[in-house]
C-alpha cells in the first residue's frame, strides 16, 4: 500500500512535467492542425535558460532560494518564450497556406537547429544544479515504509497545478482564449469576423512555450541534471500524452500526462523499469490503432 | 706472448663486451599531443629509475641506457615507434601507454623476442595470447571482482542491489561484481537495469527502498548516480553507492551536491601512498619533482627489468620471461606477481570514497 502511495507521487510528479509539455503541443495542433516537432527542444531551451539564471544569480551573490526560483521561472518564461514564436515566425508563418509536408519539415529542421546550436554555445557535457532541498514531508507510515513527498516533487506538483488552472481561466474566461478557441473552431470564419489569426497564432506559441518552459524549470528543480539532447525523449512523451489525451483538447494534455507518467511509474514499479519506454510507446500505438480521438478528442477531428 | 699479440687479444675480447656496454631500455609513451601530460610523468619516472639503478652499479654490472619513442597516442605511429625501437636493439620495453598503441606495438615487440612491461588497462591488451607482455596495472574488467567482494565484506548485514545502464561497459561492470558478490556468498536482492541519458528514476529508486536496500552496486557513468541519488533522497532513501572508476568524474559532485558523499568507487591506487615508495617519493620530492600518475610506474617498469634480468642472469627472452611469470618483485607500486596472462594476480584497485568534493581512499 505505502508502496503504491509512493508510486502514486513520483507518478504524478513525472506527469505533471509531461502535461505541461502535452498543452504546447495540443494547443498548435488546434489552432493550425500541425504537429510541432521542435517543441521538445523549447523544452530543452527552457531547461537551460532556468540553469543559466541560476548560475548567473549564484555568481552575483543572489539569494535567498526563493527568490532565486522566481528569478529562474520569469526569465525562463520569458525568453523561451520568445523562442516559440521565432519558430511560429520562422518555421510556419512563410508556409501558411504551403502543401502539409512543408511546415513539418522546416519544425524538424527547426528541431535539429536547436539542438545544435544549444550544443554549439553551451557545449555537449551536463549541466547541473546543486540540490536545493533535501528530504520532504512524510505522509503516511506503515510496516517500515514511509511515504515521503519530497521537496521538489512537491514544488514540481504545486507550481503545475497553479500553471494550469492559471491557463484553463485564460483559455476559458478572457477575450484572448475566445479568439484562440474561435481560430481552432473554424479560422475563415474568425478572420471575417474581425480577429487577427496570425497574431493569434502566434500567441498561442507563445503560449505553449511558456509552459515548456515552466516544465523545463521543474525539470531542474527535480532532476537537476541536463544537456543539450533532454528535448527529444520529453517531447516524444508529452506528444504521446497529448494524442492519449486527444489530440487538440487541453484538458485532454492534461488528463494524459498524468496517465502516461503514472504508467511509467507503475510499470517501473511492478515490471520492468527496463523497459518502460515500451510501455508508453506501445500506448502510443495503441490508442493510434482503436481510438485516434484519443480520450477527451473531437470525434470530428480529421485532420493528420 | 708479444705485446702486440696481447692487444690484438684484449681488443678481441674487448670488443663483444663494449658492444654490450649498456642495457638499451625503450620508453614508449605519447610525449606530444593530447596526453603528452602522461608521458611527461613517463618520462620522470623511468630517469629516476634509471639514473638510481646506474648509481647502485647498475644491471649485472651494466648501465640502463634508455631510448624513448613518442607515439603521440596514435596507432600507426605506434606500430612505426616500435620498429624504431627494435631496430634500435632496444633489450626491454616500458610502455606504450595507450591501449590502442600497446596492442599493435606488442606484436611486434613479441616478434623481435623483446619483453615489456605496460600500464594500459584495456582487457585485450594481455587477452591475445601474447607470453613477451606483462601488465604493472590493473585491467578494466578486474574492477567488478574487486567491488564485489569488498561488497561482500564491507555491508555484510545490508541489502545490495545491483544495477547497470545497459551500456557495454556499464552491464560488463555489474555483472562481474554480482558474479564476485555471489562467489563471497552475498547474494544481491534486485538485479535489474535502467536506460541512460533517462531523467526520472523515481520508480526504480522507489523500488530500491521497497526492497530494503542499503546499498546500490551500479556500472555506468556518473550522470545518472547523480540521478539516482538526488531521487532516492526524495523518496526518503539513504541509498548508499559504489561504481567504477567513472566516478572520479567531478561532475558527480556538481550535480549530486553533498549527496556525492554516499559515492565509493574503484580507482588505481595512489601509489605514492605505498610505504614501500616513500623513501622513493621523498627523493623526488627533493628534486622538486610530483611523483603524481604515472611517474611511480614507470619507476616500477624499470626496477622491475633490474629484479628480473638480474634472477634470470640475462635479458634474453628465453630467460627473461619464466622468471617473471614465476617470480615476485618489490617495487615502488607493491609487490608485483602475474599470471599466465601477463596480468597482475592482486589486481591494482583501491576503493575511494567521495568526501566534501574531493575523493581519497576510503577507510
Amino acid at each position: 500500500m505505502g508502496y503504491a502511495l509512493q508510486q502514486l507521487i513520483n507518478g504524478l510528479t513525472l506527469g505533471a512535467m509531461y502535461g505541461l509539455i502535452a498543452i504546447g503541443y495540443t494547443m498548435v495542433y488546434g489552432i493550425i492542425g500541425m504537429i510541432n516537432f521542435a517543441h521538445g527542444e523549447i523544452y530543452m531551451i527552457g531547461a537551460f535558460l532556468s540553469v543559466l539564471t541560476y548560475v548567473l544569480c549564484t555568481a552575483l551573490g543572489i539569494g535567498p532560494t526563493p527568490l532565486v526560483l522566481l528569478a529562474m521561472l520569469f526569465v525562463s518564461v520569458a525568453f523561451t518564450a520568445l523562442y516559440g514564436w521565432a519558430v511560429e515566425r520562422i518555421a510556419y508563418r512563410p508556409l501558411r497556406g504551403a502543401p502539409r509536408l512543408a511546415p513539418l519539415i522546416s519544425a524538424i529542421g527547426m528541431s535539429i537547429f536547436l539542438q545544435n546550436y544549444v550544443q554549439l554555445t553551451q557545449g555537449a557535457r551536463i549541466k547541473s544544479v546543486p540540490p536545493l532541498w533535501q528530504g520532504g514531508v512524510t505522509l503516511w507510515s506503515a510496516d517500515d515504509f514511509r511515504v515521503t513527498f519530497g521537496w521538489a516533487q512537491l514544488t514540481v506538483v504545486v507550481v503545475t497545478l497553479i500553471v494550469m488552472a492559471g491557463f484553463a481561466w485564460m483559455i476559458t474566461r478572457t477575450s484572448f482564449g475566445r479568439q484562440q478557441r474561435a481560430c481552432e473552431q473554424d479560422p475563415k470564419m474568425a478572420a471575417l469576423l474581425g480577429i487577427d489569426v496570425d497574431r493569434t497564432i502566434s500567441l498561442t506559441f507563445i503560449l505553449g512555450a511558456a509552459l515548456a518552459a515552466v516544465a523545463g524549470m521543474m525539470a531542474v528543480l527535480q532532476y537537476g541534471v541536463i544537456d543539450f539532447s533532454i528535448g527529444f525523449i520529453a517531447g516524444i512523451k508529452a506528444f504521446t500524452a497529448a494524442v492519449l489525451g486527444g489530440i487538440g483538447s487541453i484538458p485532454g494534455a492534461m488528463l494524459g500526462g498524468l496517465l502516461i507518467g503514472l504508467v511509467e511509474a507503475f510499470w517501473s514499479a511492478y515490471l520492468s523499469p527496463e523497459y518502460k519506454d515500451v510501455a508508453t510507446f506501445s500506448i502510443l500505438v495503441l490508442v493510434l490503432l482503436f481510438r485516434p480521438t484519443g480520450l477527451l478528442g473531437k470525434p470530428d477531428v480529421e485532420k493528420v | 706472448m708479444t705485446p702486440l699479440r696481447t692487444l690484438a687479444l684484449a681488443a678481441g675480447l674487448a670488443a663483444p663486451l663494449l658492444a654490450h656496454a649498456d642495457w638499451l631500455v625503450g620508453v614508449a609513451g605519447p610525449f606530444t599531443g593530447q596526453y603528452a601530460s602522461a608521458g611527461d610523468q613517463i618520462k620522470k619516472g623511468a630517469e629516476a629509475a634509471a639514473a638510481d639503478i646506474n648509481a647502485k652499479g647498475g644491471v649485472l654490472g651494466q648501465k640502463i641506457k634508455l631510448e624513448y619513442g613518442d607515439d603521440a597516442c596514435d596507432p600507426k605511429q605506434a606500430v612505426a615507434v616500435a620498429n624504431a625501437l627494435v631496430n634500435k636493439k632496444v633489450q626491454f620495453v616500458h610502455g606504450h601507454w595507450c591501449s590502442s598503441s600497446t596492442i599493435p606495438a606488442s606484436d611486434i615487440y613479441n616478434d623481435a623476442d623483446i619483453v615489456m612491461a605496460t600500464v594500459s588497462t584495456n582487457p585485450q591488451v594481455t587477452e591475445r595470447g601474447l607470453k613477451n607482455l606483462f601488465r604493472i596495472m590493473g585491467r578494466d574488467d578486474q574492477q567488478g571482482s574487486v567491488i564485489g567482494q569488498w561488497i561482500a565484506s564491507k555491508f555484510k548485514d545490508k541489502k545490495v542491489a545491483v544495477l547497470d545502464d545497459k551500456s557495454a561497459y556499464g552491464k560488463g561492470l555489474a555483472d562481474e561484481i554480482a558474479k564476485a558478490m555471489k562467489a563471497a556468498g552475498k547474494e544481491p536482492v534486485l538485479r535489474e537495469s535502467i536506460t541512460a541519458g533517462e531523467k526520472d528514476y523515481s520508480g526504480i529508486v522507489t523500488r530500491l527502498k521497497n526492497a530494503g536496500v542499503d546499498v546500490l552496486a551500479y556500472g555506468g557513468y556518473h550522470t545518472e548516480v547523480a540521478l539516482l541519488l538526488r531521487q532516492s533522497d526524495q523518496v526518503g532513501l539513504p541509498l548508499v553507492i559504489v561504481g567504477g572508476d567513472t566516478m572520479t568524474n567531478s561532475e558527480l559532485v556538481t550535480a549530486a551536491g553533498k549527496f556525492a558523499d554516499r559515492v565509493y568507487f574503484t580507482f588505481t591506487p595512489d601509489p605514492r601512498k605505498n610505504p614501500q615508495a616513500t623513501p622513493i617519493v621523498e627523493r623526488f620530492r627533493a628534486a622538486k619533482i610530483e611523483p603524481e600518475g604515472y611517474v611511480l610506474y614507470a619507476y616500477a617498469a624499470l626496477q622491475l627489468f633490474e629484479q628480473a634480468v638480474t634472477q634470470a642472469g640475462g635479458v634474453e627472452r628465453a630467460k627473461l620471461e619464466p622468471v617473471l611469470r614465476k617470480g615476485k618483485f618489490d617495487t615502488a607500486i607493491g609487490t608485483l606477481e602475474f599470471d599466465e596472462k601477463g596480468d597482475l594476480k592482486k589486481p591494482a584497485f583501491a576503493i575511494y570514497k567521495w568526501t566534501g568534493g574531493r575523493y581519497d581512499y576510503a577507510e
